[in-house]
């Protein structure tokens, strides 16, 4: 799956892009993370308060429950002050 | 007749006046022009520019689909949202919102509306710069935004 980044989570992460393979037991958002989080610790420290961090599937915003799917992107960002 | 909503995300900036213009051109039936336009401030004379981040496509989408919504809710012969990216410094504009209808209450809440959710749901970060060369700061999100957008949920 390709996960991206924004913001500081991408500054925290320390790549926009990146292509993964995901396990058969990650199934949600929320799995997804978890996975994540044992990467590295850029990753972790990332997601460390991951209650604040906002989640797109295929560029629409999603909760922390909502399957992957056979969604191709998923995107990690924090709260957004456009405007 | 379908209205379609004009929904841009760029670098360059705009003219708040064409697209206005581009709203009434040729039209008998518009009564109601309403434009926000939301510009880079620096109230305390620290910051030298913010930098606008997004999410190329999601900006896109996002602002389509709440553009979608308001002219569900609004009876709207025209709307455009222009929001642009980059670096930008104290007193230039980042964001356009112009709303026209027959009449004036349905463009002013629309363009409210708009504004309300863009700052809410519209992929786009800012980072703030500094005059003293202080390290860069991310803007946090503010409560009082997520109150607003949340208003046009209870009414």
């Amino acid at each position: 799956m390709n996960i991206r980044y924004f913001a500081w989570v991408r500054e925290r992460v320390g790549v926009e892009e990146e292509a993964i393979e995901l396990p058969s037991s990650v199934v949600t958002v929320a799995d997804l993370i978890g996975h994540l989080k044992t990467i590295d610790d850029n990753h972790a420290f990332a997601f460390e308060d991951e209650e604040t961090i906002r989640v797109a599937l295929d560029q629409m915003h999603v909760e922390a429950d909502a399957e992957l799917g056979d969604a191709k992107e998923a995107a990690f960002f924090p709260p957004m002050t456009g405007g | 007749m379908v209205v379609e909503a004009t929904v841009r995300v760029q670098a360059e900036d705009f003219s708040a006046q064409s697209e206005m213009d581009t709203l009434t051109a040729g039209r008998r039936d518009v009564g109601a022009l309403v434009s926000f336009t939301g510009l880079c401030r620096d109230e305390a004379g620290t910051l030298a520019a913010l930098e606008l981040e997004h999410y190329p496509g999601m900006a896109e989408a996002e602002l389509d689909r709440i553009a979608s919504d308001a002219l569900k809710r609004w009876p709207l012969t025209g709307l455009t949202v222009v929001h642009r990216y980059g670096k930008i410094r104290p007193g230039e504009q980042i964001v356009l919102v112009v709303a026209a209808s027959a009449h004036r209450r349905a463009a002013f809440e629309a363009a409210d509306f708009l504004m309300d959710f863009l700052k809410t749901r519209a992929p786009f970060w800012k980072k703030e710069h500094f005059v003293s060369g202080k390290a860069e700061t991310w803007v946090a999100a503010k409560a009082d935004d997520d109150a607003d957008a949340e208003r046009w949920i209870a009414s």
